[in-house]
């Protein structure tokens, strides 16, 4: 084991210098910033660009952060007298105010400037209770906000602590918490935590305890007002001080906490039994982020019970998210776990219940949490049934979604309740008791309820243990997938959840060997299936093509599923989509038939031969498509399924992949979607690589020699390929394009290529062709593509001496042509104009600039 | 006081009379046909003497088909005095009321409803005219025979009430009756009550009526729309401060949703076809079907469906198809502003001219000729007991790549199939009706604001397939009065105002005396003259002169004897006030006595007692005429006279 510090400190160190290099306070910068200043101060200016004024606040931030000396200030006295000539202004704008806050926050973070600022007397100035605070300007919102800004930015360090606490400064910001402005608010707590945490961190002689806590000054202010807050009677207090211990908890993991909170317990504790102030939605967020905590969670002590009781006190609904953030908890004790699970389940268990006899069924849970009136009361309500069950499917779906769960549901009861849910809401479930024949009526074409029950079907369908119920389920979704009262949305979860489903039908049949009812319901699918790609709503023909291709993807290895499929109308219907006036629908059908080609022509063992699958024909109808669809979804559907084909090897042997290939990027060149010529790119990638590792890498390249080069050339087969399927001038062309994505892939694919021609070692050498026949050629091409996409033609018929064809100048071209610098040059991002400090001084000077012109004009 | 006669137990196909002040007004005339699924299909039929005959193991009357009329023996009908229809579904009785009631009053309906009626009819009587059958069944209807018989014969009720077709005299006859009205018009009936008719939204030139007089109004509602199909927009805020709201022909397949049906619909149409099988859609000649061409015209396109024929045969199909495109004002607005363009509103003008619908009379002649497979035929009757349809079953029931749709509402698929059974065409049922569901009924209400709601029994309880689905009834308060068949209701509203004019004259010799603030009294002596339901007060005629020899003398003229009135009183009597001014006429020994209802105030002196009670004051006293004037001049100080 070796010791990372000084590695780490190295590497820490070059960042420094790296960072004060590049944000360092150069002469120019020290030349140009009087006049900044001046400028900014300057009462006549208008507003200054707020942008120029916060990249400026960050080129300080940077100046800083690495520099606590107090030179900056001394070097630079336009920054003190900025700050004095904007307090000396009777009416200064709020944005400069604001800014001139902040700077001071940020000059005063370190020790030494906070005291060279003390002694000009600008700190209190600015931040005292004669400053802003007191003037008509402080109304603006920007104006407190600098002003918490500009104290937290200073609050590193204890003179700058007991300045503000001495100051009253502390007033300030507790008032501020309840500011109208939520911005302000939050910050205000922001920096009050920031405060405790520094008031104990850097003042505490001895470690704290409960029993003897001898609080600092300045954190004894900040506790003192928390406690006095949580008692007040007013919600908004209390809600603030809980707001500011949630985050505290949240971002400080000292011991110190629990002393802190072993002072409030009960108080908090009171909030959930006695509801005299109705602050109990905060509780869950409090409870979690110190959960999250090891200085809580790990504790025997009493914030287990604590939790325990939140979960029977607060709402279903507000105890929903404490419940779920509970479980997702690794450590946590398994009885408060399995009580978040209950408060999670009861309103399944109560929809449960609701739906069937007494005793039917045992119901989810054994016993509840809380009062089970409460739920149910909540579920017969027209106004909060729905948000309920919306709610508590949420926090099943982000519980299925974890790979690993703490507790194991009781799935088999979860999917029988979510299946009541869903034949509640298409009101096909009579329901025996009253209360399910209220929330049934309620629930009747709830597409809201129906959507998120579907999704949690859908999740459910990777848990094992709902088998036997699996008959049941596809009953529901069948009746949801057939009634033409399905909306369009909701029918598009169903098609999600019956996908999943009928993946895991099929593996529950391949271990049980009842393929009878897999055939049964892929038969009633497929019969339903046909319906709905006729629908003349094109959103339910899209939904049924995309899940007939995420059907083909997952089964299409299985004879059943296969014979199914081939045995019903659904391939011909597809096929006839591929003429849909719908472009989404075309485009979807273009990648169903290419995914259908899979089990149709491609596959070894075709069941069905014949003229009903005519592969010659189906390719066809796609490269029309490609060539002539007027809509750019279609034809990116048809190039990414040829390259798909490509890729599985269905394109067959070389020659015919060659013309295939070659025939798709010479209709694609042209296309006016970049995502087409970008999915054409691809294509020629996949077929560069398996050409290559087909044919073998080209012999010889180890030839040191520009000759042996040329030698080479005929016996590289793979580059004889490409010439002819006239991949090159493609590749060149799209160097060009005008848009970079196209260039880019280009360029890395050519790349590659000179990397399979050419080993390194030669690439020097060989780089060196000034007087070879086709040099001149190249020579042009070198200069268009220097131009980049500013390139306006770019012939590749060889009439620039040129020949995309020839093996011998392509092989030259990739010798000579620097392709790593157009690599660079297109890799740069398109804001790499300089973004210098000096340059944003510039630019405020420019703006001040045609004010400065515009005064000499008037004399 | 207003009474309801229930005349049809068919919530859809109403038949109601309302007795609103001195007005005996019938409310729609629907027939119900679903009797005649008990009939063989007309012709399937062979000639026999058995009236009844088994098919598949179902019992069937052979027979022409007989339809169950509204009630009439509930009341009079000779005395209904108008007939206000409310769309073309509702007045396929009309003929049996009007020709063999002595009915004698007026029939009100808009003119498409007139029109599309007529077609209606027509292709009625010309479907069953054309199967001439020797026979009429009558001796299962003993009931002492249908006892015996199989269900749903057994219970088929008031059988006897059921009777043959009407004929095209008849027809003509009925529609002669009616005076057409356009919507909002006010119409008198009677000077005692106004009816309006209101654009409902459901069919060209439909309507739900208003029915007021000055203090009460009682709306119409049946079959009326929400949605956006192609009628005027249904009128609601007109339907506002109703007393009572009578509420029919609500959709009757609440669970279907018409969007859903249409999309069921051309799916299956679409897939069918595809697969070379023919469609048959059994439908009215109107309504509904013009929506479902809207639909295919913008469907056959993408679903590539361009080159199969499609086929619109019934006897009226032209002049439906026609006359939808001529009725522009009563169309919704967006169809009526392509009218200015100009462009037909329909779009199956164009799928006519591109040859894509053609139209036939019947299947005999052009048709025959034409007849292209696969193709879709829209034909009726949506009962398949009659008319071309029963000719498609027959042709294309044994194949499996046939379809038959059934998108009209009004009669059960299944027992519309029974007779053709064992059948191999596959059968969809997407019932169309876009009347309002029970969500609509409830947002109506709720806008509306009825006093009370009037309703058939069948919408106060869930549907009784689907009894848990206690959505499907209509829900308010208070809970609606419900209605069955021959019964007759109370409506719960009493009358309490009549309004009444004053002449001028008369108005100008009053003098109105403030009384309150805001409130002004005064007293009209007048003689009020009723004359078609009209109440006016006229200025009394002149003392009557004394006779100039009693021989003249005779019972004149009506006018009745005027007395000259006393004046009115009114005001309080303030008691202490009233004892100060008795002290200041020199009544020295006052007494006041608080009683349950007033004061008495004593004179001991004069033994005379002063009763001052809140409506009367009574001075008694003892033989002592001048004291008694006194004192009442000294009440009357008190009080305003008028």
């Amino acid at each position: 084991m070796s010791d990372p510090g000084p590695a780490l400190s190295a590497q820490k160190s070059w960042f420094i210098a790296r960072a004060r290099h590049r944000f360092a306070m150069t002469r120019e910068c020290a030349l140009l910033l009087p006049r900044v200043c001046a400028a900014l101060a300057d009462p006549r200016q208008p507003g200054s660009d707020d942008t120029c004024l916060e990249k400026l606040l960050d080129w300080f931030r940077t100046l800083t952060e690495f520099d606590p000396a107090v030179k900056l200030v001394q070097d630079n006295p336009c920054l003190t007298e900025f700050i004095t000539s904007v307090l000396a202004l009777p009416e200064p704008s709020p944005s400069i105010l604001s800014f001139t806050l902040r700077l001071a926050g940020i000059l005063a973070a370190s020790e030494s400037r906070f005291q060279h600022l003390q002694q000009e007397k600008l700190l209190v100035r600015l931040f005292g209770g004669d400053g802003p605070l007191s003037s008509a300007v402080w109304e603006d919102a920007s104006v407190r906000s600098g002003w918490v800004e500009g104290v937290h930015s200073m609050m590193h360090h204890q003179p700058a602590l007991h300045f503000l606490c001495n100051g009253g400064g502390i007033d300030v910001i507790f008032a501020l918490q309840g500011d109208p402005s939520l911005f302000v608010a939050s910050a205000a707590s922001r920096l009050l935590v920031h405060m405790l945490i520094l008031s104990v961190e850097t003042e505490t002689t001895k470690p704290l305890s409960a029993k003897d806590c001898d609080w600092p000054a300045c954190a004894q202010m900040i506790i003192k007002r928390v406690e006095d807050s949580l008692q007040s009677s007013s919600a908004s207090h209390v809600e603030q001080s809980l707001k500011l211990l949630t985050s505290l908890f949240g971002s400080c993991r000292s011991t110190w906490t629990e002393v802190l909170w072993l002072g409030i317990a009960k108080q908090i504790e009171s909030f959930l039994t006695e509801k005299t102030v109705q602050v109990q939605h905060m509780l869950a967020n409090l409870l979690l982020s110190m959960a999250w905590s090891p200085v809580f969670c790990d504790s025997e002590g009493s914030f287990w019970a604590l939790v325990t009781s939140a979960l029977e006190h607060l709402t279903p609904v507000q105890a929903g998210p404490l419940a779920v953030g509970i479980l997702r908890l690794y450590k946590c004790p398994q009885d408060v776990r399995i009580q978040a699970l209950t408060v999670l389940l009861q309103p399944m268990d109560c929809i449960l219940r609701a739906a069937s006899q007494p005793l039917e069924y045992a119901g989810l849970l054994d016993e509840s949490v809380s009062d089970p009136a409460t739920v149910e009361g909540l579920l017969s309500s027209k106004s909060s049934c729905a948000g309920l069950l919306c709610q508590t499917l949420a926090h099943l779906e982000e519980l299925l979604s974890l790979i690993h769960l703490p507790v194991d549901l009781p799935y088999a009861s979860l999917l029988r309740s979510l299946m009541t849910i869903l034949q509640f809401c298409n009101g096909f479930l009579s329901p025996a008791s009253p209360l399910g024949s209220t929330i049934s009526r309620i629930l009747i074409n709830c597409f809201r309820v129906q959507r998120s029950a579907l999704d949690v079907l859908a999740a459910l369908s990777e848990r094992k243990g709902c088998d036997t119920l699996i008959g049941s389920l596809f009953d529901v979704l069948l009746a949801y997938l057939e009634s033409p009262n399905t909306s369009p949305t909701v029918l598009k979860k169903t098609f999600q959840a019956t996908s999943k489903w009928l993946v895991r039908l099929h593996e529950l049949s391949c271990s049980n060997s009842q393929w009878q009812q897999t055939e049964k319901i892929l038969e009633d699918v497929f019969l339903v299936l046909q319906k709905r790609l006729c629908s003349p709503c094109w959103e339910v023909r899209d939904s049924s093509l995309e899940f007939l291709t995420v059907l083909i993807k997952s089964l299409r290895d299985q004879d059943e599923f296969r014979q199914s499929l081939l045995s019903s109308e659904v391939p011909r219907l597809t096929e006839n989509l591929l003429e849909d006036p719908e472009s989404y629908v075309r485009a979807s059908a273009v990648t169903a038939v290419g995914h259908l080609a899979f089990i149709t022509y491609f596959a070894p063992e075709s069941p069905v031969i014949g003229n009903q699958y005519d592969k010659e024909n189906t390719v066809a109808k796609l490269q029309e498509i490609l060539s002539t669809d007027p809509e750019g979804f279609p034809r990116r559907a048809v190039i990414t399924i040829f390259t798909k084909w490509l890729r599985q090897g269905c394109t067959g042997q070389l020659e015919d992949t060659e013309q295939f290939v070659s025939r798709v990027i010479q209709t694609v060149e042209h296309d006016l979607d970049w995502e087409v010529r970008l999915g054409g790119l691809e294509l020629v990638e996949v077929f560069c690589s398996q050409t290559i590792c087909q044919l073998g890498p080209p012999k010889c390249s180890y030839a040191p020699v520009s000759s042996a080069v040329t030698s080479s050339i005929h016996q590289n087969k793979s580059l004889q390929v490409f010439c002819r399927a006239k991949l090159f001038s493609f590749l060149f062309r799209s160097l060009c394009d005008c848009d970079k994505p196209v260039g880019q892939r280009a360029c890395d694919i050519l790349l590659a290529l000179r990397g399979s021609f050419y080993p390194i070692s030669t690439l020097k050498d060989s780089q060196e062709t000034g007087d070879s026949p086709a040099g001149s050629g190249i020579a042009w091409l070198q200069r268009t593509l220097r131009q980049g996409s500013l390139a306006q033609n770019f012939p590749t018929d060889g009439g620039n001496g040129v020949d995309f064809e020839d093996p011998e100048s392509m092989m030259l071209a990739l010798g000579t042509i620097d392709l790593e610098e157009l690599h660079d040059e297109l890799n740069k991002c398109s804001d790499h104009v300089e973004k210098s400090p000096q340059s944003l001084l510039q630019d405020i000077l420019a703006t001040v600039g045609t004010i400065e012109e515009n005064e000499a004009d008037c004399y | 006081m207003k009474l309801r006669y229930c005349l049809s137990g068919h919530p859809t196909l109403p038949c109601n009379v309302l007795k609103f002040k001195s007005t005996t007004i019938m409310l729609d005339c629907g027939l119900d046909m679903t009797s005649t699924l008990n009939f063989l299909p007309m012709p399937l039929s062979v000639p026999s003497w058995a009236e009844l005959k088994e098919c598949s193991g179902h019992v069937f009357v052979d027979s022409v088909p007989e339809f169950c009329l509204p009630e009439t023996e509930l009341l009079d009908l000779s005395t209904v005095d108008v007939i206000l229809i409310s769309n073309y579904h509702c007045m396929m009785a009309l003929p049996y009321i009007t020709e063999y009631t002595g009915f004698t009053g007026t029939v009100y309906a808009t003119e498409p409803t007139v029109q599309i009626g007529r077609l209606l009819m027509e292709e009625l009587v010309n479907s069953i005219e054309r199967v001439p059958k020797a026979q009429s069944a009558s001796m299962w209807k003993n009931k002492e025979v249908q006892r015996l018989l199989p269900a749903p014969l057994k219970d088929a009720v008031e059988v006897s009430m059921w009777r043959k077709c009407y004929t095209m005299p008849e027809v003509n006859a009925a529609l002669s009756k009616i005076q057409l009205v356009g919507y909002s018009q006010k119409i008198e009936l009677f000077g005692a009550v106004q009816v309006t008719p209101l654009s409902s939204g459901y069919a060209l030139g439909s309507s739900n009526w208003i029915i007021q007089s000055h203090y009460e109004k009682v709306s119409y509602v049946s079959g009326s729309s929400l949605l956006t199909t192609h009628p005027q927009p249904m009128d609601q805020a007109s339907l506002k401060n109703s007393d009572v709201l009578i509420l029919t022909g609500l959709t009757q397949i609440p669970t279907a949703n018409p969007d859903g049906m249409v999309g069921e619909f051309c799916s299956n149409l679409a897939m069918t076809v595809r697969n070379g099988g023919n469609v048959l859609v059994p439908c009215y000649p109107s309504g509904v079907i013009y929506d479902l061409l809207e639909c295919l015209y913008q469907y056959i396109d993408s679903a590539g469906l361009s080159n199969v024929p499609f086929y619109f045969i019934s006897p009226v199909a032209n002049s439906s198809l026609e006359f939808s495109q001529i009725f522009a004002e009563w169309l919704c607005h967006n169809k009526q502003t392509k009218v200015y363009l100009p462009e037909p509103p329909f779009p199956h003008a164009e799928l006519i001219q591109t040859n894509k619908l053609k139209h036939y009379p019947s299947i005999h002649g052009d048709f025959s000729n034409d007849f292209k497979q696969p193709c879709v035929v829209f034909t009726g009757h949506p009962s398949l007991r009659f008319g071309d349809v029963v000719h498609f079953m027959e042709l294309w029931g044994k194949s499996s790549l046939n379809t038959v749709i059934f998108t009209e509402p009004d009669f059960s698929y299944l027992d519309a199939l029974a007779p053709y059974q064992p059948l191999a065409m596959k059968c969809v049922y997407c019932p169309i009706d876009t009347r309002l569901n029970f969500i609509q009924v409830s947002k109506l209400l709720k806008e509306v604001q009825p006093l009370h709601v009037v309703c058939p029994e069948q919408y106060t309880q869930p549907p009784p397939t689907q009894s848990h689905r206690t959505d499907l009834m209509i829900d308010c308060q208070p809970p609606p009065m419900s209605y069955r068949r021959a019964e007759v209701l109370t409506l719960p509203y009493k009358r309490r105002y009549e309004k009444i004019e004053i002449m001028p004259e008369l108005a100008d010799s009053l003098v109105p005396l403030e009384i309150k603030p805001g409130i002004s009294l005064a007293t009209v002596s007048a003689v009020l003259h009723t004359k078609d339901n009209k109440h006016v007060l006229q200025l009394p005629p002149k003392p009557p002169q004394p006779p100039a020899s009693k021989k003249r003398k005779r019972v004149s003229d009506d006018v009745p004897e005027c007395k000259p009135l006393k004046p009115l009183l009114s005001g309080s009597i303030p008691v202490d006030q009233f004892v100060q001014t008795l002290e200041k006429h020199g009544f020295s020994d006052v007494k006041v006595e608080d009683t349950a209802k007033g004061h008495i105030v004593l004179l001991q002196e004069a033994e005379t007692l002063i009763q001052i009670e809140e409506d009367s004051t009574h001075i008694i006293c003892d033989n002592d005429e001048p004291l008694r004037v006194k004192l009442r001049d000294l009440v009357l100080k008190f009080l305003q006279k008028f």
